[in-house]
């Protein structure tokens, strides 16, 4: 039994050792046997070790550029605008964070947004599509009067089509009023 | 006397390949009626006599419920006991029994399959018969076959042309990412899905030929305007601008459309050849321009527009020119519609937080509430004028309701499941 097993791991071995050495299939114990040879005295130049199958090599990326825009709490995680009903002007309180994604891509000309606007389900789905528009640009143009440019900047608009909130109360519809800073 | 009009036997067998291409029925819809209109005809439908077969359609039923849902008919009962077309009608005991008209008539399975359909109509108080026809059906057709019955029904007890055989569209949201946009008898049965799309779907508008629709898909994720063509599949996105794309609209000799785009700025109005050239703008007030609507005799455009602060109601010449403010009550009137003859106007407008259904009569300014929901979308007419279709909101889902333009009677289309919305009724099929 004992034998047999170890006769077995050899086997085993060496057929591992086999596929180990790579990918010439013919002349390598031709070629083996000489080197051997001349190397006779010192330890046999022992196959590589199989490589360890539960090794974890760590590779770490090129370091990161720091980037304000992922920042989880500054004011550029904040990329939603709302509005008042019927309404598509941006409300003061709503400035900092506009201004904020204006200078951000003023100073990342690289940087392109979609903004999207959306309303809430009341009243006309196609004069709600031209205020969710109207509400995205109403954003475009504050944008760029803080230096953000032209084509950096698509505004688009799902009107009543994509809502938030799915209630029909003033909260839901507070929060359907909307446009969103999407960067792509 | 019993004549069998050749045109009819034409008109089904085109109906058959629509009906037979088609996927079957699915998400039918159901009808409640929650209102009793004035003046109503008294009418005594009796059972249809079914010979050789059962048929697979309760032709009698559907004729009942078309007319019942018209609202201008009250229902006699009549019993449980068929009464086929050839028997003779004792008209003065239904006067007695006080119907006015009285409709009779047979479902005869053939040796082929098909089923010979007839029905007379008598008026009870004249004590004469006034209209009696035979249809060679299919199965497939005995539905349509039914609501024609309806229809001539009714064109002879009113005088005004039924659209119990017409279809009407309208999108269903099934999930929040399951969107279908389907085409269904007046009645909302016999539904099928014409577009099915994971993205919003938009504004339905019938094309005058009763075969093409045109309508606003997100699904390259932006408003896109495309003409399909039901019988077919086949579909062409027709306003594929920058921006927003939307709110198309046929005039009524098919060759052109409008439509709203957003591609030079703020959504305005602009008109276009039926195969996408000649793009034309007409509108540029700034505002919002939007919701184009042609009259019937294609010399005004109503729209939408915000150029005096809210929305209202504008019309102008479809070349953009001769604008005229038409809405002046309340600071929230959208979605203008004609009505063919061109008397009426509704829209659906905001009044004390609630958005419904108004109707304007152009001539003397008067103004009629048509709703009691408070949700109301998308209003639009039949094709004869006596009915308005409309999406509201009950329990927090989509429905579809009916409203006579006199707004007595009030119908529910409910489904199954899903939310429904946008709904357009279609022409009249020649």
């Amino acid at each position: 039994m004992t034998h047999r097993t170890q006769l077995q791991s050899l086997f085993i071995a060496a057929a591992a050792i086999a596929i180990l050495a790579g990918c010439a299939s013919t002349p390598l114990d031709e070629n083996k046997a000489p080197v051997a040879e001349k190397s006779a005295p010192p330890p046999a130049p022992t196959p590589p070790p199989a490589p360890d199958t539960r090794a974890v090599q760590r590779v770490d990326t090129a370091p990161t550029q720091i980037d304000p825009l992922t920042d989880p709490n500054g004011t550029l995680a904040k990329r939603s605008v709302f509005f008042d009903f019927d309404r598509f002007d941006v409300k003061a309180e709503f400035q900092p964070l506009v201004e904020a994604h204006g200078r951000y891509l003023s100073s990342m000309k690289q940087r392109r947004v979609v903004i999207e606007g959306n309303a809430d389900e009341r009243g006309s789905r196609e004069y709600n599509l031209a205020l969710g528009q109207k509400r995205a640009d109403a954003v475009k143009s504050r944008l760029t009067l803080l230096g953000a440019t032209d084509s950096q900047i698509e505004t688009i608009s799902y009107g009543e089509e994509r809502p938030r909130a799915t209630g029909h109360d003033e909260s839901s519809w507070a929060q359907n009023r909307r446009a969103d800073i999407v960067y792509k | 006397m019993f004549r069998t009009d050749l045109r009819w036997w034409g008109f089904c067998a085109l109906a058959l390949c629509l009906i037979t291409a088609s996927a079957p029925t699915r998400a039918q819809l159901r009808v409640e009626v929650t209102g009793v209109g004035s003046n109503q005809t008294p009418i005594a439908i009796a059972q249809f006599q079914v010979d050789g077969g059962p048929a697979p359609q309760d032709v009698d039923d559907i004729i009942r419920a078309d007319l019942t849902r018209s609202g201008v008919f009250r229902m006699i009962d009549t019993g449980n006991t068929p009464i086929p077309e050839s028997a003779r009608v004792d008209l003065g005991d239904w006067k007695s029994k006080g119907a006015d008209a009285v409709v009779v008539g047979s479902v005869a399975k053939l040796a082929d399959g098909r089923f010979d359909v007839r029905f007379r109509l008598y008026d009870a108080v004249k004590q004469q018969q006034i209209d009696g026809l035979s249809y060679l059906s299919s199965a497939a057709e005995l539905r349509l076959n039914s609501h024609r019955i309806a229809d001539r029904i009714y064109e002879k007890l009113t005088g005004v042309r039924g659209v119990f055989a017409t279809r009407i569209a309208y999108v269903v949201q099934l999930s929040k990412t399951s969107f279908e946009l389907q085409i269904s008898d007046a009645d909302g049965a016999n539904a099928q899905t014409a577009l099915r799309s994971r993205e919003p779907i938009m504004s339905p508008s019938w094309a005058p030929d009763g075969i093409r629709l045109a309508y606003v898909s997100f699904e390259t994720a932006k408003p896109v305007v495309y003409i399909h063509t039901l019988t077919t599949g086949e579909r062409k996105a027709i306003a594929n601008f920058r921006g927003s794309n939307s709110a198309p609209a046929w005039s009524p000799d098919g060759k052109m459309l409008a439509v709203a785009l957003s591609r030079d700025g703020p959504t305005s109005i602009y008109t276009m050849n039926s195969d996408g050239s000649g793009l034309k703008r007409i509108t540029n007030s700034g505002a919002i321009d939007t919701e184009p609507f042609f009259s019937a005799d294609g010399k005004s455009i109503y729209f939408t527009s915000d150029r005096g602060g809210g929305p209202q109601i504008y019309r102008m010449d479809p070349s953009g020119g001769n604008v005229q403010r038409v809405t002046f009550n309340g600071d929230y009137n959208v979605s203008p519609r004609l009505s063919p003859d061109g008397h009426t106007l509704v829209y659906v407008s905001r009044r004390n937080n609630k958005f419904q259904v108004q109707s304007l009569d152009l001539a003397s300014g008067q103004e009629v509430g048509l709703t009691d929901t408070v949700l109301d979308e998308s209003p639009s007419f039949a094709p004869n004028g006596r009915l308005l279709l409309y999406a509201t909101e009950v329990n927090g889902r989509g429905v579809l309701a009916s409203a006579s333009t006199d707004a007595r009677v009030h119908t529910r289309l409910t489904g199954p499941n899903g939310d429904v919305r946008e709904p357009t009724w279609g022409p009249f099929i020649k």
